[in-house]
């Protein structure tokens, strides 16, 4: 595609639609990890099937076990693929990009939307910085060509952009290795807020960061996200996070989403036997209630179990479990869960 | 009877050669575990807070700077190599972080519990050992047949952690050092090993020293807890009285960052405002 589709794919148009479109619409999205050696090839389905949108100024959360496929469903959704990984169904839509499918659109297109309209903060992101370089060059580096401003003006900027981060300038001058782990977090999120994404795709920002230092972190997380209006998907395994943070959130399995609905009716009334369990077990200080465990661990996405991926653990489990997958569909408004023994569902 | 394990103004110190900075990770900490009465004892504190430096001195694997470790009366400095350190790991078993670590990847994870069952276990080479490992896999809901020749990387972080107490349990030990035995665990598994820890304490009379900085697991199963910060412990008593009224400025902060769900606690963004005023 031209570039100059891309200078149009960034101006930000006004839609005539109503309701708006989503910020990311995902439909259908297939991620596989495709290798082969010696001749015997072998597929991961990590991401099989992944329908949902991230609306305008919220946070939308997605919860997993390690393995459920969600930090590869946000690499797809970043576009931040490396082989054997691949797209192989679906399309992934940004309302900002003209392309039908983020992966159908050039590398260049790809480049004009980065920073400016969709940032990644990356699994143990706070060794993204340059441990060589002090932060104001990090800053030059990223930021300078997408905000279009150098000298004092660039400066300005970023001095602002801290600040309201509540992150003392003195910090431009430092080394990465002069900074707390809970700084270095912050300062790689304020990297990627800098140019006031419409979209921020965060994977697991705060599980390597310290119990106290995590909650500083996640309120600012949620101050920037208010005050800019911006989207945010996040990632975490840990349901407290999600508990505390976001607006709505989705629960994945086996690479499927199992349930997605606002993050207070999950918690309050989870439908699908797989999030009743997870939110169930949650500790929590000043209950007594014994925890019970799932039978089993999660599946080899390799070879997933066929059907539905959480039969082989579910308490509910029918013969129709076995062979049939069921589909996300709406029990409530705003509320999709898939299971065939929740009434009303697939 | 001498207590199972004493300590009395424990302190360990690093660094401080040549002019190097001199780091003190754990200082004057003292606690005593009965034999008589075990319990689920819950170190509890920050990254940072010498919790594991402590927990490696119990093991054996660092000698502390000040203060004596005693293990059934028995000074744990001579504990530290040949026979000795047999009967120290006959008493205190370990079970690590990390399971994906913890297991040797070339090779078959049953192999260690077997080796343990005959060093340890007085089990005997052969039909012995495997009749005690299968005996200890099934306390933690495993069994030889899902587990034999099969290797850490096919089993999922929640298997290998329970493989890791069994191992240790073939040692018959009287107390277990868990070091944040849960944190690399998936949440659908987690309750399950922490909810062992109780069993253990209540069927086989072993104590268990938990290592966390989660204090909501640390509720549930502990029956003491000791709080710690930069090494020292800045309170301690009944876990129960710990958590839920906390006495130290440092616990109650603790308290405070336990992310609670802004829903139950109020309506929108109630959570956020409150924790801006803290600020």
């Amino acid at each position: 595609m031209s570039p100059t589709v891309a200078a149009n794919g960034e101006t930000q148009r006004p839609t005539t639609e109503t309701p708006r479109e989503p910020v990311l619409r995902v439909d259908d999205l297939r991620a596989y990890y495709r290798t082969r050696h010696f001749g015997v090839g072998r597929e991961v389905k990590a991401v099989d099937g992944v329908s949902f949108e991230v609306r305008d100024n919220e946070i939308y959360g997605l919860a997993g076990e390690s393995s459920s496929g969600k930090s590869t469903l946000l690499k797809a959704v970043a576009a931040a693929m490396r082989p054997p990984l691949q797209v192989v169904g679906g399309t992934a839509r940004l309302r900002f990009l003209q392309a039908k499918s983020l992966h159908e659109a050039s590398s260049a297109e790809l480049a004009q939307l980065r920073w400016r309209k969709l940032s990644y903060i990356m699994q143990g992101s706070m060794s993204a910085l340059n441990p060589v370089r002090r932060v104001r060059r990090s800053f030059e580096d990223f930021a300078a060509r997408h905000l279009r401003e150098t000298g004092a003006a660039f400066e300005a900027k970023v001095v602002a952009h801290l600040s309201q981060l509540r992150l003392d300038k003195s910090v431009l001058d430092a080394f990465p290795h002069e900074l707390s782990g809970g700084m270095r977090q912050r300062v790689t999120i304020a990297l990627a807020t800098i140019c006031r994404p419409d979209l921020v795709i965060a994977d697991e920002p705060t599980t390597a960061l310290d119990v106290v230092v995590q909650k500083d972190v996640l309120d600012m997380i949620r101050d920037l996200q208010r005050q800019s209006g911006s989207s945010l998907l996040l990632v975490t395994h840990d349901l407290g996070v999600h508990a505390y943070l976001t607006d709505r959130l989705a629960i994945m399995y086996g690479g499927r989403l199992v349930e997605e609905a606002p993050t207070e009716a999950l918690f309050g009334n989870p439908q699908h036997p797989y999030a009743k369990h997870l939110i169930a077990s949650l500790p929590r200080i000043g209950e007594e209630a014994p925890k019970a465990a799932l039978a089993g661990g999660p599946p080899n996405l390799a070879e997933p179990p066929a059907g539905c991926r959480f039969h082989p653990r579910c308490p509910l489990a029918m013969e129709r479990c076995r062979r049939e997958a069921p589909v996300m569909t709406r029990v409530a408004p705003n509320h999709r869960v898939a299971c065939f023994a929740v009434a009303g569902s697939a | 009877m001498a207590p199972l394990l004493e300590l009395e103004g424990v302190s360990k110190s690093f660094g401080g050669l040549l002019g190097r900075r001199r780091v003190t990770a754990v200082r004057h900490v003292s606690f005593t575990l009965s034999e008589a009465k075990p319990e689920v004892f819950t170190l509890l504190g920050q990254s940072g807070s010498g919790k594991t430096t402590l927990a490696r001195m119990i093991l054996g694997l660092e000698t502390p700077t000040a203060g004596s470790l005693r293990l059934q009366g028995q000074d744990l400095a001579k504990l530290r190599r040949g026979a000795g350190r047999r009967r120290l790991l006959g008493l205190v078993q370990p079970i690590f972080q990390n399971p994906f670590e913890a297991f040797n990847p070339l090779r078959h994870v049953d192999h260690y519990l077997l080796l343990t069952a005959q060093r340890f276990g007085g089990a005997g080479a052969g039909a012995g050992a495997r009749a005690a490992t299968e005996a200890s896999l099934r306390q933690v809901g495993l069994s030889l047949a899902e587990v034999a020749r099969r290797y850490p990387h096919e089993l999922s972080g929640g298997q290998l952690q329970r493989l890791a107490i069994a191992r240790a349990l073939l040692a018959k030990p009287k107390l277990i050092v868990a070091d944040e035995p849960v944190s690399m665990v998936d949440a659908s598994l987690r309750m399950a090993i922490v909810n062992l820890f109780k069993t253990l304490r209540d069927e086989f009379a072993i104590s268990i020293l938990y290592i966390t900085h989660d204090l909501a697991t640390a509720y549930l199963v502990s029956d003491r807890i000791s709080i710690m910060r930069a090494g020292e412990v800045v309170e301690s008593g009944a876990a129960r009285q710990v958590l839920t009224h906390p006495q130290h400025a440092y616990s109650r902060q603790l308290k405070d960052a336990v992310l609670v769900p802004r829903f139950t606690v109020g309506h929108g963004d109630g959570a956020s405002a409150k924790s801006e005023q803290r600020q």
